[in-house]
């Protein structure tokens, strides 16, 4: 691969024309995706998650700033962009109800300029892997929103991309499909590398299970940026670790474990036992500055004559980092402007 | 990986690097990928021998009758069978021309239409092929059935001559669905009472159901401007040539009208798609479906 990054935002600001104000969707947005990467844009709907994909893609010129994909510019170098990327947003009801599956593709297949016969070829392939074999022949008006979002994620790849940009992939599916087509992106990303995914989300799940780096954003604007443990850490510094013993530690009991270097507090938290799991049982929350406190922790349980039944790591959940960044969760209001 | 055809690329800008021959094949491939639903449209929607047949055929039939009962030239007749075999491709040009993007909108296509590594003159031409291929049996259809139920006789002295004005005719007919389809969606939202503004007005100036001679002096504007007018008429000329009836302006002059026009409507669909385009891009509507 070359030096160049796969995306590329710098300062980039869309203004939409609107009565009595005009909105902002997007207020500078500077975004760095390495070849390879899948990285996702989290946020409300209204956060102007959409609005980066459509500049992305070549859809919409941005208001200011510039934009890279695989370093050709979105504004001046159109084609060469859309020879190199893919589109597939959630709820697409593209194509023609009269033709089926496999001519769906196909069509598709041709606007992308593969060969007739390679085209085939890829459309047969692509209906293999993402499961559709037995609707290859049924026609598009008559498959299933599961079925359709299938189809549509096949037609993103049938250009094989360098760059796909996922747009609420799954928004209106059902757990099961939506399932798959997490899945279905994954092996997407191992079959080869250099391949890079952009996904927009509202479903932490989906963000943290797909993407290597995840940007926070609300009201058109990255509020954070990073690993998902990274951003994670922004919002918890220590690490919080929940131990069940067989019962409870003798000679300076919790107090002493609490004592112990590198761990900043140790309390009973008796009520997370399961019922039926022994009367003796006990629950502990310690929090240390590292994880590699634990050790110390855990050998200073068995010295006091317990036995560890169960230990677990308790992090905070994406939802909690944007709570802590915008003072409020997803679905507490739907960010602004209303233009996604 | 992100190999296909003769280019086996290894990073996405020698991915993206298509020489003139790849552009221009894969153009191509898109204008046959837009044509193909239409084509098969034929044998999944047999509705269409009903509404597209049967319906406009009354229309035709109703005419023949008046002319018979005013014992207008037989020939009269025939013109009303031929301006009937060609509303098909009117129809057509307005619906599935004109107002398709604005249902590719709406439906999403238009967006993928957009990123795809194709040019949208590609799809606007797909579409027309298509279109024009599907309507031609239906246009058949209504002569080959009203020239046997009416007993209509053709005179036709030079068969490759009248061939030739068809497929002229087509092309600024098809030209103007091209240029349509962009202005529709610049004007607003209604495609659906922009192609009814259009329909019948058209039937009258085009002299579908009379020979354009008959309305004077109007004739000659219409002539300079609708090419659905000039061509039926120069087809009329070359059909019924021994019918007597003339037209408006001798064949070879309406040819250069519609040769005029084609390139005329062409050109301005282009102008009207780029500039749809950067509209697009620059104000953020028309191709996106929440607009």
């Amino acid at each position: 691969m070359p030096d160049e990054l796969a995306i590329e935002a710098r300062a980039v600001t869309r203004v939409y024309k609107a009565k009595p104000n005009p909105v902002t969707a997007l207020g500078g947005v500077d975004l760095a995706v390495e070849p390879g990467e899948y990285f996702g844009l989290l946020g409300p709907n209204g956060a102007g998650k959409t609005t980066l994909i459509k500049i992305l893609t070549t859809l919409l010129l941005p208001t200011s700033g510039t934009a890279k994909i695989a370093g050709f510019d979105v504004v001046h170098e159109t084609s060469k962009i859309r020879r190199v990327i893919n589109m597939v947003a959630g709820g697409e009801q593209s194509g023609y109800g009269l033709l089926t599956l496999r001519e769906q593709l196909w069509m598709f297949s041709q606007f992308y300029g593969l060969p007739q016969r390679d085209g085939w070829r890829r459309v047969d392939e692509l209906i293999e892997i993402t499961g559709l074999t037995e609707q290859r022949d049924q026609k598009v008006r008559t498959l299933s929103t599961g079925q359709r979002q299938k189809l549509n994620f096949a037609r993103g790849l049938l250009n094989d991309p360098w760059v796909l940009f996922l747009d609420e992939p799954t928004l209106g599916l059902d757990v099961a499909a939506a399932r798959d087509l997490r899945e279905h992106t994954l092996s997407w990303k191992a079959a080869a590398p250099g391949r890079t995914l952009l996904l927009t989300t509202h479903y932490m799940v989906e963000a943290e299970q797909l993407c290597d780096r995840i940007a926070i954003v609300d009201r058109g604007k990255i509020l954070a940026l990073g690993t998902p443990d990274e951003l994670r850490r922004r919002v918890q510094a220590e690490s919080i670790f929940r131990l069940e013993l067989d019962r409870l530690p003798q000679n300076g009991g919790i107090a002493g474990i609490g004592a112990l270097p590198g761990v900043l507090s140790a309390v009973r938290a008796d009520e997370e036992i399961a019922d039926g799991a022994g009367s003796d049982r006990v629950a502990l929350k310690v929090a240390l500055d590292s994880d590699s406190a634990l050790t110390s922790v855990v050998t200073a349980v068995a010295e006091r004559g317990s036995h560890l039944v169960g230990l677990a790591k308790s992090e905070p959940s994406l939802e909690d980092v944007f709570v802590e960044l915008v003072g409020r969760g997803f679905g507490d209001e739907d960010g602004a402007g209303g233009t996604s | 990986m992100s190999g296909y055809g003769s280019t086996v690329a290894t990073n996405p800008r020698e991915a993206a690097d298509w020489s003139t021959g790849r552009v221009i094949r894969s153009n191509l491939r898109a204008v046959a990928g837009r044509a193909y639903p239409r084509v098969i449209g034929l044998t999944r929607e047999p509705s269409w021998l009903f509404f597209e047949i049967f319906l406009p055929f009354l229309a035709v039939s109703a005419f023949v009758f008046v002319y018979r009962a005013l014992e207008a030239p037989e020939a009269f007749v025939g013109f009303v069978v031929l301006g009937g075999a060609m509303t098909s491709f009117w129809l057509n040009v307005v619906w599935m021309m004109a107002a398709q993007f604005y249902w590719e909108k709406d439906q999403g296509n238009l967006e993928l239409y957009f990123t795809a590594p194709m040019h949208l003159m590609s799809v606007l031409a797909g579409m027309a092929i298509g279109g024009l291929v599907m309507t031609s049996s239906r246009a058949l259809a209504v002569i080959g059935i009203g020239s046997l139920l009416y007993g209509v006789t053709y005179d036709i002295q030079q068969p490759f001559l009248l061939a030739g004005v068809f497929l002229l005719t087509m092309i600024p007919l098809y030209g103007m669905g091209m240029l349509f389809a962009s202005l529709f969606l610049l004007w607003g939202r209604e495609a659906f009472h922009l192609a009814q503004l259009l329909q019948e007005p058209i039937y009258f100036l085009g002299g579908v159901n009379f020979p354009l001679r008959a309305i004077g002096p109007i004739a000659g504007v219409v002539i300079a401007t609708l090419p659905l007018g000039v061509g039926l008429d120069a087809m009329r000329q070359l059909a019924f040539a021994g019918s007597g009836v003339q037209g408006v302006l001798p064949v070879g002059v309406e040819m250069l009208i519609l040769a005029v026009m084609g390139v005329v409507f062409i050109v301005a669909a282009r102008l009207a798609l780029g500039y749809l385009e950067h509209l697009a891009r620059r104000e953020g509507r028309l191709t996106l479906r929440w607009q």
